[in-house]
């Protein structure tokens, strides 16, 4: 008998918090396999955010730090400064990355730092009970914008691909989604490219995966990915947004 | 005799961290902390070590955070202003028991304040660093030579203790010069770090460094236990002393202000007040043995700072105000005058014993 699936050995036997349906599980897994694949999770040290993603640190198998939030980059060039031989990542949702933390992802970035990012855009605060995100879209409705987002009050949501293509220290920046198979294979492609760019010492990657909110989306699972497709995908449009590694 | 260096303080505390073993600086420009980071850009580069100037001092302390898990000896320098920024950090290296060193060359405040020596981080540094229950150890040198010594010994007791260790300096003791001796250096006690984050390399099971505790029980558990930890460095509570033994006025001062009450402590004695001298070295642990050891002999206080009166607090405090303290400050930049400590310490003698 030929085992198909099983749990990448990058993931813990652990039962995560997650809501049913949430896509946060299906990113974990796909890093887990990257790491699996690469054969790095000796090396590997990864930092988890302030959200939803708080506890990536009993999840991978690797070494884990906790950082405050908004500043897992900054403890992630702490960490890829003291031994470079390290392979360092982050896990962070997109108030953590493109609200409270956006400084440090931008310096990070400029400075490229050799780490990769894995960033986790659900157009929503998850953890705190479903707030407006920097990432959250004109019109929608969560409990601090009950009337739905209206930008002249609040403001445009921030598009960090495209944002950090602008920075000359980045080296990959590509956005992907997990709302099909398909889209899900290609989310693990790009997540192997960024860590074997780091692997080659190519300097500053990030991942943006479109990921889902059921819970304070409103919506079920199935209709959370539909919600995804036909919100976000069009003001999000996935693609590969800076890649210098190629040509290197 | 020992060899000795002419350095600025700043300058004394850059290179006792590079003596201590630190290769990890990450900061930001501030003044009157200046010639610490320079020190540092220019040295670090050529020691095969990392000099990050980072986008903040939020960042700059992150990055100590990523830096001490990963295991090495990391440090960030500021003044004032970046202290408040710091704060989130620090609270998270208690959180997580990561040892650290954070250098705060005081200035004037608060807000943007001024950029002349001042001591009012000293609640700062001892009461309210962050949130939460905990400590830094907090080491206050009045000469250069402290400031080299004390630097070496915050990264000891750091790693030690799994704290972090804060050297309290003031824009004067960041820019004089003056001879150091720098033996100390000879002697560096460092600790394994079983706890470290530097990947697994298949030989251990993972660590986490991590400040999150859902579990309220388990919280307060591990307080208690940092707590304990704290008591033990309660040892290391120290002073200096000067003219003591007979004194009736004690006056009590750190750093750049031990030095003028010194003088003060002089003069009174040339007017024939027995005055004495007690100089914390370390603000927390607070000496609070060695101020009631005082109290039983001496009928006032007289505490000299630059703040509107911090440690006065911990002087009341320890001697359960059983004496007169009377408050000899300046703030906003000032310094005192021996003049000023002179007649705080003949008031403090017209006090009837009680
Ligand atoms: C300094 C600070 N401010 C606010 C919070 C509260 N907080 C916890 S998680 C979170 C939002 C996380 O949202 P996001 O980064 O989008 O992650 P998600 O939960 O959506 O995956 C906030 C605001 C905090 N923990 N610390
Ligand atoms: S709150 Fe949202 S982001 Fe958080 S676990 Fe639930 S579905 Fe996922
Ligand atoms: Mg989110």
């Amino acid at each position: 008998m030929t085992i198909v699936y099983q749990r990448p050995q990058a993931l813990t036997d652990t039962v995560t918090h997650y809501c049913p349906g949430c896509t946060h599980g299906i990113i974990h897994r796909l890093v887990a396999e990257v790491i699996d694949e690469l054969e790095i999770m000796d090396q590997c040290i990864g930092v988890a955010p302030v959200g939803c993603a708080v506890f990536a640190y009993n999840y991978f198998e690797c070494d884990m730090a906790q950082a405050a939030h908004g500043r897992a980059p900054a403890v992630a060039t702490g960490i890829k400064r003291a031994n470079p031989a390290n392979i360092v990542f982050t896990y962070q949702g997109d108030g953590d990355l493109a609200a409270i933390g956006t400084a440090e992802t931008v310096h990070a970035a400029a400075r490229s730092e050799n780490i990769t990012i894995i960033f986790v855009n659900n157009a929503i605060y998850g953890m705190t009970g479903g707030q407006m995100a920097p990432t959250t879209m004109p019109g929608q409705i969560t409990q601090t914008s009950p009337y739905g987002r209206d930008p002249k009050l609040a403001g445009y949501p921030v598009k960090v691909c495209e944002m950090l293509a602008e920075v000359d220290g980045t080296t990959y920046a590509e956005r992907v989604s997990v709302d099909s198979v398909k889209r899900v294979r290609n989310a693990k492609r790009a997540i192997r490219k960024a860590f074997e760019y780091q692997i080659a010492g190519k300097g500053f990657s990030i991942i943006e995966v479109l990921s889902t909110c059921s819970t304070n989306w409103g919506l079920e699972p199935v209709e959370a990915l539909e919600w995804l497709r036909k919100n976000m995908i069009p003001y999000y449009p996935l693609g590969v947004y800076k890649d210098k590694g190629a040509s290197e | 005799m020992a060899e000795k260096v002419l350095m600025k303080g700043n300058e004394a505390v850059a290179e006792a961290a590079i003596m201590a073993g630190c290769r990890h600086f990450f900061g930001y420009p501030i003044t009157p902390q200046t010639e610490l980071a320079a020190y540092m850009a220019k040295r670090m580069p050529k020691l095969g070590g990392t000099y990050l100037q980072a986008e903040s001092e939020i960042a700059a302390i992150n990055m100590v955070y990523g830096a001490s898990a990963a295991g090495v000896r990391a440090m960030t320098s500021s003044s004032s202003p970046g202290l408040s920024l710091k704060s989130e950090g620090l609270s998270y290296l208690a959180g997580s028991d990561l040892p650290a060193v954070v250098v705060n060359i005081q200035r004037g405040g608060p807000g943007l304040g001024g950029i002349r020596p001042s001591q009012a981080d000293y609640f700062h540094a001892t009461r309210s660093t962050g949130h939460g229950d905990f400590h830094l150890i907090v080491l206050a040198p009045n000469t250069v030579q402290e400031m080299f010594d004390l630097t070496i010994e915050a990264f000891e007791l750091a790693d030690k203790y799994r704290v972090t260790a804060m050297v309290l300096g003031d824009g004067m003791l960041g820019q004089v010069m003056e001879p150091v001796d720098i033996s100390r250096a000879g002697n560096i006690t460092t600790f394994a770090k079983d706890w470290a984050l530097t990947g697994t390399q298949g030989k251990r099971s993972k660590n986490i460094v991590n400040s999150l505790y859902l579990e309220a029980e388990e919280l307060e558990m591990l307080n208690l236990k940092r707590y304990e930890k704290y008591a033990e460095v309660g040892k290391y509570a120290r002073t200096d002393s000067y003219l003591t033994e007979d004194a009736e006025v004690i006056v009590v001062a750190y750093g750049i202000c031990a030095r003028i009450a010194k003088n003060a402590v002089n003069g009174a004695r040339k007017k024939g007040v027995k005055a004495g001298l007690i100089r914390p070295i370390t603000l927390w642990p607070f000496p609070k043995k060695q101020m009631k050891a005082a109290a039983a002999t001496a009928k006032a206080f007289v505490v000299v700072e630059m703040s509107m009166g911090q440690m006065v607090e911990d002087v009341e405090l320890s001697i359960r105000c059983s004496r007169p303290v009377i408050l000899c400050s300046r703030t906003g930049g000032m310094v005192p005058t021996d003049e000023a400590v002179i007649s705080a310490i003949m008031e403090a003698d017209r006090t009837e014993r009680s």
